[in-house]
């Protein structure tokens, strides 16, 4: 779960990391207004959205009166922002944050992860400001790292070490070392995913302040932060993949016409592989997860065919414990509820797969039954493919 | 012969809600030994067994605590489905209590309290299988955990495999060329796991009755990079794999968490390029994985 930059800073300045104070603003007004509260001669107006590169796309600006603040403000809120994390359709802003000018002497980066091998690690480069991953590809040398011991934290070793190497020294060296551990402490408290500070920044009057904050939070760990719902902002996020979850179910929109269905990530994941691979492009990911119920199957037909690019879907089920007669029931009850109006290719397989054939077959609807993942890949492609031209 | 697991382990179920109780009663039915349960609060009494087979079986007992089941039972495997908010401390009570093979079903883990359930269960010697992961079997000799026993048969081709589901496929295609299966084990769909491709390779490795190992992973992270690199210096056996996730966006998680391409790694395309040089041999589909394991077999002959 992905958290606006000012609630990232919110948290961080809670672990005594210095930020660059900032004030949230709704309107072009408030944005003006704000601009005359900082006093400052140089302010910036940064657009608050869940996706990254907002600079590149024109949501970042530097403004030199209230009256420019106002006019940058309005352009702003008025457009959906376009960065390269957000697709051409772009997403629309709703929140701005007015943040005092900086004379910047020198950018720095910070960053936490968790490491597939190491666990959670603490990253650091004097290459700030810039596109980190493209120093990571480039020069992964001038990445630092330090292996965080999820128990006892980052140790003050470990960032006066980082502080020493980034070329920091005396007293700003502590400094640094306090954001590090700062950071660190946030992060194992609030379960991060991801936390960066890019770029930490110093000034030319000799202060270290973080200009900008990113946080994803472990939406395993929501059980036990009250916090993640008071910051969730559900409007930055596909309202069907929302619904989805509130049903157990997860589900990814994709571009393609080939609705799915399927029990368990990894087979899902092979399902719109498959169906890539016979000429055919998934409209979505959908995992139904373990119990195949009728519920939660027309649960699923409402979420996949609530995107309109849909002409066939395809069920694909292994059973496990779920039996598949169960499974096959519960399909026909859900064809039923909600009138499908598409061609379905349904796939089962495991327990009771004779008798679960034997339902679709003999439900008096036009259910296309197949054996195994290539025939059934195959149908749903055919299927499709005959659909989209009988429209169009 | 097999890994990890055969007809002579003794195996305790942490967390009897619902998902615990059915499927320790599958688990019994197959034929494995579950000795005993653990739900703190109701030590000294008994869960029914009900596996939906007509059958009837001895009442399990279950105890407050690993160790004092431990203690009566000489459990020596754990199988766990606490839910997430309690699973590490499952894991580690399981390991603390001298359990050696612990096997975590549960999904939806908080990833750092994996980072230290890792540390410790290494402490303590013992071997994490999952969190997020179907279990583990031993063909006709004991399952551990929530797959169809049936799709399975006694054989001599380990898997390996982050999916659940697509685990069933690729072992039911195995079931259906003809080809049997020693061990196979589901190791999770989450970022930190206790048991990695290599460290369950060196087993399979070892293992004479094993003459090849079928390798299914999916997008994100480095583990079947990582396989892929060690088989090529010290695996002495067939290996097929496939990736799943060809088609995935970058950025998304697919259903678990561990399936994420971020900042460019992690896609199938780079995994499959370095099965290839590190000469596995990918399945070209999820609908063939059977068949090129079977082929693989027999243009070794």
């Amino acid at each position: 779960m992905k958290i606006h930059e000012y609630q990232a800073k919110e948290i961080l300045a809670q672990f005594n990391v210095p930020v660059q104070k900032g004030i949230v603003a709704h309107t072009a007004s408030e944005v003006e207004a704000a601009f005359t509260e900082l006093g400052e001669p140089l302010a910036v107006v940064k657009a608050q959205v869940h996706a990254g590169g907002r600079g590149k796309g024109g949501g970042v600006k530097l403004v030199k009166s209230a009256t420019e603040a106002k006019e940058v403000a309005e352009r702003i809120l008025a457009n959906a922002l376009i960065t390269p994390q957000t697709g051409p359709e772009g997403v629309p802003v709703k929140k701005l944050l007015v943040c005092p000018g900086l004379d910047i002497a020198k950018e720095y980066y910070v960053g936490l992860v968790v490491d597939r091998t190491l666990g959670p690690v603490l990253m650091a480069s004097s290459e700030g400001g810039v596109e980190i991953e493209e120093v990571a590809a480039k020069t992964p040398e001038k990445i630092l790292k330090e292996p965080i011991d999820p128990q006892a934290g980052l140790l003050p070793f470990q960032g006066r070490r980082l502080a020493y190497k980034l070329g920091f020294s005396g007293k700003k060296a502590e400094e640094v070392c306090r954001v590090m551990q700062g950071i660190a402490a946030a992060f194992l408290k609030y379960d991060g995913c991801l936390m960066e500070i890019n770029p930490l920044v110093e000034t030319k009057q000799g202060d270290i302040i973080a200009l900008d904050a990113k946080i994803e939070f472990d939406d395993n760990a929501s059980f036990r932060h009250s916090i993640y719902a008071e910051m969730r902002d559900t409007t930055e996020e596909n309202e069907m993949e929302i619904r989805a979850a509130q049903h157990q179910l997860s589900y990814i929109k994709l571009d393609g016409n080939i609705g799915c269905m399927v029990n368990g990530a990894g087979l899902a994941m092979g399902t719109m592989d498959i169906i890539k691979y016979a000429g055919g492009e998934p409209a979505n990911f959908l995992d139904v997860g373990g119990g195949v119920s009728r519920e939660r199957v027309t649960e699923a037909f409402k979420i996949v065919l609530s995107d309109p690019k849909v002409k066939a879907v395809l069920i694909n089920i292994f059973g496990g414990i779920v039996r598949c007669d169960v499974v096959a029931q519960g399909v026909v009850d859900a064809v039923n509820e909600i009138h499908l109006n598409v061609p379905l290719v349904v796939r089962l397989e495991g327990t009771n797969v004779k008798e679960g054939r034997e339902i679709l077959d003999n439900s008096g609807m036009t259910i296309i039954t197949a054996n195994g993942m290539q025939e059934a890949a195959d149908k749903i492609v055919a299927a499709a493919a005959a659909n989209q031209k009988g429209d169009s | 012969m097999s890994i990890l697991v055969n007809k002579n382990s003794r195996v305790i179920c942490q967390g009897l809600g619902r998902a615990g109780k059915l499927h320790s009663s599958h688990c019994i039915a197959y034929g494995t030994q579950i000795v005993g349960g653990v739900k703190p609060g109701h030590g000294g009494t008994t869960f029914a067994v009900d596996a939906g087979d007509g059958k009837s079986y001895d009442p399990v007992p279950i105890f407050n605590t690993v160790s004092d089941a431990v203690e009566a039972t000489q459990a020596n495997v754990s199988m766990i489905y606490v839910p997430a908010p309690g699973a590490a401390d499952a894991v580690m009570e399981a390991a603390e209590a001298g359990i050696k093979v612990i096997i975590c079903i549960t999904e939806g883990v908080p990833t750092l309290d994996m980072a230290r359930v890792v540390n410790y269960v290494k402490a303590k010697g013992a071997r994490l299988i999952g969190p997020n992961c179907p279990g583990i079997i031993t063909p006709g000799e004991c399952k551990i955990g929530i797959m169809p026993g049936y799709i399975h048969n006694p054989g001599k081709i380990g898997v390996i495999s982050r999916s659940g589901t697509l685990t069933y496929e690729a072992v039911w295609q195995l079931t259906n060329e003809g080809l049997g299966q020693s061990t196979c084990v589901g190791i999770g769909g989450d970022p930190i796991i206790g048991t990695s491709f290599i460290d369950l390779l060196e087993d399979f490795n070892k293992d004479p009755d094993t003459e090849g190992v079928v390798m299914i992973g999916e997008i994100g992270g480095e583990g079947e990079q990582e396989a892929a690199r060690y088989i090529k210096e010290h695996f002495t056996k067939p290996v097929v794999s496939f990736i799943v996730g060809r088609t995935a966006p970058p950025g998304k998680r697919m259903g678990h968490a561990g399936a994420i391409i971020s900042g460019g790694k992690g896609t199938a395309e780079e995994k499959v390029a370095c099965l290839k040089e590190c000469g596995v041999v990918v399945a070209e589909s999820p609908a063939v994985i059977g068949k090129t394991m079977k082929d693989l077999l027999a243009s070794r002959s």
